[in-house]
């Protein structure tokens, strides 16, 4: 068991920030933390990294307690916070030296599990990290995380604010990371991102909603969903939501995932009302649930 | 220690890195010396001054030309009746105005005794001071002059002189001050500036989440300021021996050794200012009200601590400056040794003593 | 304003210096429609649009915004159209209503109409209970709801949104684009930037730009079909890595 969470609650003044977290990630294992800003994962993170010290439960990251042996964790994992947090007026190929030095290794040593990321910045080694595009920042980032070949590696939304090219890369790498044995865990706000974890925990307002692999949990969506679309959006939303059966209402780019709160729901009965409502157009269609709807559906 | 040296490596990239930093780092002790040195002085020289001379004699010509003479005044204008004082005082240009009573060397042969009224614009009282000060030298050098022909028994001239700065030039109780001010602001607001802004910027996290002791932080993050701050001593002391010809009487070593003393003192007080503020701005807010402000007011710097009322005098005591400054008066101005100011190096060392230790423990290991 | 458009950008450029940073753009968007303006880190969306609100000279080419030209009438833009950005929104530490009152101050509304306005956006948003607390104590998705409808106070024309949803929970970001659908339906028009491709879905048409030009322009739909793809952010991923 690469971490082991047991119970953490944290509270800030009158803000409980986590309240009884639980969960295990194996060796090995890419996890994800899925949630909105201000859901606790960068508290979380913190307590994890031996940042903060949670109010309640215990924690152990490689096999270490988070509070009495945090000397050794700080010598074994890779933290890399949300903020882009390398030293902006010093070069790509400084930041990295000075990372390597203060956690006592060299570019050198461990230049094979850096080395895929490396080359894509290296033509850039003599420039400023403040003059880098957000992509980059990224990529660099994750190589001052990795110098001194962490066992663990916490990446606090490490994509946000980041264009999708860039994203798609990024996870491209953290696979790549993962098969060279380090336990990976990541948090970040974008629901389409869960489904390259293994598995992910769902979180919001500091409660944990479901633990498990992305299939499980969209397979667990309790109800039929359908999309419907119309010739006009803003009057389909506002039609479905004042139907009487309806069970969850939430546009999904040119569709509204819908679903019904009878058992025997008949999608004619829905055309027939819609198009009393004057639309035209009408489309629905059964379609599968997302870790999106499901998340809604948990959170509601 | 590789890991100490990389650190302290980073440091010296972030100031050079920083022009404008590393402008003011420099450019600040030159300019506040030269400033001090030069434009805000204490003397007086060429004040206009008017005359209302009601006698006109013999005896006045040879005063009016005797201050005129000076260096210290000039003659603005002569005007002829004492409604005219407010006039020339109104229109701010004259500083004084010597009213001399009429029959001015009869009386003065036949009575031993004749007035001359200074009246002064107190608008700016210290200026006012000096100049009635100035004409009094003069008439008293007057006097004498005329006494050696007129011989007159039993008049006494109080005689004064000034030690250790016998030319009363004010650059040498300035350099004290302002060397004081400069290790204070650079050591302890770019301390704490340089802490905070990793807190800003995050990287604190990462430094926090890494092997690296809070001790080997700390010490590579002042260790740069100590060197930077040896610079600016050794640049203030430089100017003031070659440009301003002020001597320094006592031992370079013993100095050195003080500053570098009061350094410490001071980077102590920039960590602990920076484990009490959150940001950039909070740090220089806090540097500049809580400790540039003492330094000039209370440390006897520029008002004299002993014509201070009695709380602010106690106050004064807990100022590091305070000793500091006597501490360097001593060596630089009187060419004191160690065994005159042992009491006050000791209470320096108390004091930084203390303020290191509240500031590893103030430290944190974690964060909020 | 002829044929209904309220944005209409011809062969818009912008250099600094020797770099293009927007390259010949030509668009135009309509009264009423969601346009979405995606592009990469770096693409020139911020530039453009800083130059379609008014606050950035274009080096050449012609736009005309709510009515207005960019070059000779950039204040009157100003006027006409609404701005929320996720960097820059409210001030944490004036109360909901007094960010209201602020707002409505600097554009122009007369204190009668402010406090009409304010009682109805207090009322439509359920900030109610929350109207004299400070902004900063307020959850994000409601400082973002509350963001907006501040940023329409004036009833612009147009609004522009800068990557208005980030981080912000799936049922607020849904309540959020029903408020946009809402205005775009009484007739303003909604201009977004975002790099966020579920964001591009709810758009009425998107355009992509790579490197300073505009490589695709259509609805969310054709676009999928033209790429063969299900999904925005693989039209993106293809476009953008040519």
């Amino acid at each position: 068991m690469s971490i082991h969470i047991s119970n953490i609650s944290k509270s800030y003044k009158n803000v409980k920030a986590l309240q009884d977290i639980s969960f295990d990630v194996k060796a090995g294992e890419l996890f994800g933390l899925i949630g909105p800003d201000g859901a606790g994962k960068t508290t979380l993170f913190r307590i994890l990294t031996t940042l903060l010290i949670a109010n309640e439960g215990t924690a152990t990251v490689a096999g270490f307690n988070v509070v009495s042996d945090y000397k050794n964790i700080r010598n074994s994992v890779g933290y890399m916070p949300g903020k882009f947090s390398l030293y902006q007026d010093l070069t790509v190929e400084e930041n990295l030296e000075f990372f390597a030095t203060i956690f006592g290794t060299t570019i050198e040593e461990n230049y094979e599990l850096i080395k895929d990321i490396y080359v894509q910045i290296e033509p850039f080694k003599a420039r400023r990290a403040g003059k880098l595009s957000g992509g980059m920042k990224q990529k660099l980032a994750l190589c001052c995380a990795l110098i001194h070949k962490p066992k663990v590696l916490f990446l606090d939304e490490p994509t946000t604010g980041v264009d999708p090219v860039s994203r798609k890369e990024f996870w491209d790498m953290l696979k790549r990371l993962q098969q060279k044995n380090i336990t990976i865990l990541v948090s970040t706000p974008y629901m389409d991102e869960a489904a390259l974890c293994d598995r992910i925990a769902l979180i919001q307002d500091g409660k944990i909603l479901e633990i498990d692999t992305p299939e499980a949990i969209v397979k667990h969506y309790p109800k039929p969903i359908y999309n419907v679309s119309a010739n006009n959006m803003y009057q389909l939303i506002n039609s479905l939501n004042a139907y009487k059966h309806n069970h969850s209402v939430y546009p999904f780019g040119e569709f509204v995932h819908y679903t019904d709160n009878r058992t025997d729901f008949n999608p004619e009965d829905l055309k027939v009302y819609l198009e009393s409502k004057n639309l035209s157009n009408i489309n629905i269609d059964k379609t599968v649930a997302t870790i999106e709807d499901t998340f809604m559906e948990l959170a509601k | 220690m590789k890991r100490f040296i990389g650190f302290i490596k980073k440091e010296f990239y972030h100031i050079f890195r920083d022009r404008r930093s590393l402008f003011i780092l420099f450019g600040m002790p030159i300019a506040q010396i030269m400033l001090f040195g030069f434009a805000i002085t204490n003397e007086i020289n060429n004040v206009d001054i008017a005359i209302l001379d009601h006698s006109k004699d013999v005896t006045t010509e040879e005063i009016i030309n005797k201050i005129s003479a000076s260096k210290y005044f000039s003659i603005n204008q002569f005007i002829e009746k004492e409604s005219d004082i407010e006039t020339v005082f109104k229109k701010g240009k004259v500083k004084a105005v010597l009213n001399i009573e009429k029959d001015f060397s009869k009386n003065l042969i036949k009575e031993h005794k004749a007035t001359i009224q200074i009246i002064t614009d107190a608008t700016d009282p210290n200026t006012a001071n000096t100049i009635s000060n100035y004409v009094n030298a003069i008439l008293i050098q007057y006097q004498k002059e005329l006494n050696k022909e007129i011989t007159i028994t039993y008049q006494t001239v109080p005689q004064t002189r000034m030690v250790y700065n016998p030319a009363l030039k004010s650059v040498y109780m300035f350099v004290p001050g302002v060397m004081t001010i400069i290790l204070m602001l650079v050591s302890a607001m770019m301390t704490s500036i340089s802490i905070t802004r990793e807190k800003e910027l995050g990287t604190m996290e990462i430094l926090l989440v890494s092997p690296l002791k809070p001790f080997q932080v700390i010490v590579g993050k002042v260790f740069p300021y100590i060197f930077l701050s040896i610079i600016n001593a050794v640049v203030i002391v430089l100017l003031s021996i070659f440009i301003f010809k002020m001597p320094v009487q006592g031992s370079l070593f013993l100095l050195a050794l003080e500053s570098i003393l009061f350094i410490i003192s001071a980077l102590a007080l920039g960590i602990l200012i920076s484990t009490i503020s959150a940001t950039q701005q909070t740090a220089m807010m806090i540097s500049l009200m809580g400790l540039m402000l003492p330094v000039i007011l209370l440390s006897g710097f520029i008002f004299p601590i002993s014509s201070m009322p009695l709380p602010l005098q106690i106050i004064s005591n807990i100022i590091p400056a305070k000793w500091f400054i006597i501490i360097i008066k001593g060596i630089m101005l009187k060419g004191v040794g160690i065994q005159f100011i042992w009491k006050e190096t000791l209470i320096l060392v108390a004091m930084t003593i203390f303020f290191i230790g509240l500031s590893v423990k103030k430290y944190k290991i974690r964060l909020e | 304003m002829k044929n209904n458009n309220v944005i209409q950008v011809e062969g818009l450029t912008k250099m600094f210096g020797d770099f293009t940073a927007v390259n010949a753009i030509t668009f135009e968007v309509k009264k009423g429609e969601i346009f979405g303006f995606l592009g990469a880190n770096g693409a020139g969306k911020t530039t453009a649009m800083k130059m379609l609100i008014g606050i950035s000279n274009p080096t050449s080419g012609k736009a005309n915004v709510a009515g207005f030209d960019v070059f000779t009438h950039a204040e009157d833009i100003k006027k006409s159209i609404g701005y929320m950005s996720q960097k820059f929104a409210l001030y944490d530490d004036l109360t909901v209503k007094e960010n209201i009152t602020f707002f409505g101050g600097i554009y122009g509304l007369s204190r009668k109409r402010i406090k009409e306005k304010s009682a109805i956006l207090i009322e439509e948003l359920g900030l109610e209970k929350v109207a004299n607390k400070l902004v900063g104590a307020l959850p994000l998705g409601w400082k973002q709801k509350l963001s907006f409808s501040v940023s329409m106070i004036h009833d612009p024309k147009i609004v522009f949104l800068d990557e208005p949803t980030g981080g912000v929970d799936p049922i607020t970001r849904r309540q959020f684009w029903e408020m946009i659908y809402k205005a775009a339906n009484q007739g303003t028009t909604v201009f977004v930037t975002t790099h966020y491709m579920d964001e591009a879905e709810y758009c009425d048409r998107v355009s992509i730009m790579v490197n300073g030009k505009i490589e695709a322009l259509d609805t969310p739909k054709q676009l999928k079909a033209k790429f063969e793809v299900d999904n925005m952010n693989d039209v993106f991923l293809k476009l953008a890595r040519g």
